[in-house]
């Protein structure tokens, strides 16, 4: 076995070497040396094990250690996912911070899918990963399927993540939104994602339960579509195989059309789906209730399957897509609403007859802000798909501002919330270090959102109104450039509101290194840790603290 | 062309029928009243604690235990 490993990454280094050398362009020529850097290392390291003998895995236990590592790299790729955001919402309010000796690497331009990239799929891919493993083997009853493939999910989908953000910062970006990774690392991650794929699938074939829980239906919903999506929507040829640089297969309106069913559906199965996996566990487990109706989530589920792949089209009103085709994306996304709606309401009256924990307990009350935040969202999505209120809103910040409050509030809290109830867990501590903390973070991110949410709203009707703006001779009143000046107020409130929202997220890392480090709080209440199945509801009052050792 | 119409036709009549009812029986599924304790069997599978697999109990391994923790094979998995 490390024969074949050892030959495998002996052919990878030399052909990482030569294109470390020979790349056409700067970007392959700087992932070719990173790539020849982490083979060989990986080559030492194999190769320096081949005579260690193996420990025995306990396949009694859950397989934890690569949800230990997800929480962390969540945390990880937050803080820098939100950094660069407050770096890019800076730079849009004071265009100077585009500085020149920083260019080309430090603009906009390049620095704008470093941070939807970081958010969406290094901070929200982290968070999926380690949940759906984590869920997996507890609602399965059983250890991991696969043993050690899933490390290779986890290294291979950060590598994956820094060769598309190194690409973006120098250069190669195929110009698709949350695609613009080029082809060499689309194929990087097809194949990472066919492991997941195996080893969460495996997982569930293996089960000691009878039923498949709900969040499992969500989670392999979420893995074979974005798996499908990724691929379709990345079809293009290389021009060199030695180059960064491809050409899509799909021209024109068909081009559009496939990336705004891939970006469409990214919202829909990765940051919804499979975040519905996520709630539809730990709402229940922090509650310590059963989810309020099963079968509503089973009809949620299908509803949510069948009519979101149809929506894409709303992205791409009064636009060479023809009419009918936008109409069916506006009609999808409008029936879109219920099947949304019967999640949020799944979720929230979950906790029913328990509501006084959002008052004692600071991860159901991250939970609760997140399904307000996806009832919101879900929302004022479909109303901006309809055509009339698209024509308003489309090109202007309140697409953005909408697209936040889905982002910072839904996926946002849901993920510190899953941060909370795993680290004391993973860990083994009692509890959280500060529960104060937990409630500083809460409030600093709530109101960052609302500033942010807001800001963009005002700042994003403002522009469409003054685009529109004619005069009584029929000529548009403003210019452009008239409406960039007018959105200045709003640009520096946004910057705020993010800066809150990072601030936020750098009080919990201390708080997870303060937990992690094991340092024991004696007047610590352990207000989320839930008693042994069977017995009705959580007590209301915290329970009082056993000291961690 | 022709085998756009084709597909088209197709899709937007016998394949969206048969989505419809795919999507009607999967409310039906959900809904059966046969189905409830089952329903209320899986809404519990989060509840049971955090414990290893291998500490979950007997499993049915002892010679006369009584134990329904053979979770494949109870309906309400104990």
């Amino acid at each position: 076995m490390s024969a074949l490993k050892l030959t495998l990454l002996g052919i990878v280094i030399l052909i990482s070497a030569y294109a470390a050398d020979q790349g056409r362009d700067l970007a392959f020529r700087v992932h070719g040396f990173l790539i020849l850097l982490v083979s060989a290392g990986l080559f030492l390291w194999t190769l320096r094990k081949t005579d260690t003998p193996r420990p025995a895995v306990a396949m009694g236990d859950y397989q934890d250690d690569v949800v230990r590592a997800g929480v962390l790299a969540t945390a990880f790729w937050g803080i820098a996912g939100l950094l660069v955001g407050v770096i890019i919402a800076l730079q849009l309010t004071f265009p100077a911070l585009n500085f020149d000796w920083a260019q080309p690497f430090g603009n906009f331009g390049r620095l704008r899918p470093l941070h939807t990239s970081a958010v969406i799929f290094a901070f929200g891919g982290n968070a999926l990963i380690a949940s759906s493993i984590y869920i997996v083997q507890r609602t399965s009853r059983t250890r991991l399927f696969g043993g050690n493939a899933v490390w290779f999910v986890f290294w291979g989908y950060q590598l994956f993540i820094v060769l598309a953000a190194t690409g973006y910062l120098l250069g190669a970006n195929q110009s698709k939104e949350y695609a613009e990774p080029e082809w060499y690392v689309d194929i990087w991650l097809t194949v990472v994602w066919v492991v997941y794929l195996v080893v969460f699938f495996g997982t569930i074939l293996r089960r000691k339960e009878r039923h498949i829980y709900v969040a499992n239906w969500f989670f392999l919903a979420f893995i074979i579509t974005v798996a499908m999506l990724h691929v379709v929507n990345n079809l293009a040829l290389p021009v060199s195989i030695w180059g960064s640089k491809s050409v899509q297969l799909f021209g024109g309106v068909q081009d559009a059309m496939t990336q705004w069913w891939y970006g469409h559906n990214a919202v829909g199965f990765f940051l919804t789906a499979g975040f519905l996996g996520m709630m539809y566990y730990y709402v229940p487990k922090q509650a310590n209730r059963p989810v309020y109706s099963y079968k509503l989530s089973i009809v949620h589920f299908w509803a949510l399957i069948f009519l979101y792949i149809w929506a894409g089209p709303h992205h791409l009103h009064y636009t060479a897509l023809p009419d009918w085709a936008s109409t069916l994306g506006m009609v999808f996304s409008v029936i879109l609403w219920m099947p949304s709606w019967a999640g949020m309401m799944n979720g929230l009256m979950t906790l029913n007859g328990a509501w006084d924990k959002i008052r004692t307990d600071p991860i159901i009350r991250f939970l609760v802000a997140s399904l307000a935040f996806y009832g919101m969202s879900t929302f004022e999505g479909p109303m901006m798909s309809i055509r009339a209120v698209n024509a308003l809103s489309h090109y202007t910040d309140w697409t953005v501002g909408h697209v936040h409050s889905g982002a910072l509030g839904w996926n946002g809290m849901i993920i510190f919330a899953m941060i909370y109830f795993l680290t004391p867990r993973l860990w083994n501590r009692g509890a959280m270090y500060s529960t104060a903390a937990m409630n500083w973070h809460f409030w600093c991110a709530m109101v960052g959102i609302v500033m942010y949410a807001a800001s963009m709203w005002v700042s994003g009707i403002m522009e469409g109104l003054m685009w529109r703006e004619v005069d009584d001779q029929g000529f548009l009143v403003n210019s452009f450039a008239d409406t960039v000046d007018a959105k200045f107020p709003m640009y520096l409130v946004r910057s705020v509101g993010g800066i809150l929202y990072l601030a936020g997220a750098g009080i919990m890392v201390w708080n997870m290194w303060m937990t992690i480090r094991g340092t024991a709080r004696t007047t610590q209440a352990v207000a989320q840790m839930t008693p042994p199945a069977g017995e009705g509801s959580a007590p209301a009052a915290p329970i009082p603290a056993t000291p961690a050792e | 062309m022709e085998t756009y119409t084709v597909l088209r036709e197709f899709a937007d009549s016998w394949f969206l029928i048969a989505m419809f009812t795919f999507f009607l029986g999967c409310c039906a599924f959900a809904f059966w009243p046969s189905q409830r304790r089952a329903r209320d069997a899986a809404a519990a599978i989060v509840l049971r604690d955090d414990s290893p697999p291998h500490a979950t109990g007997c499993a049915n391994a002892c010679p006369d235990c009584t134990c329904k923790t053979f979770l494949m094979e109870a309906e309400t998995n104990g």
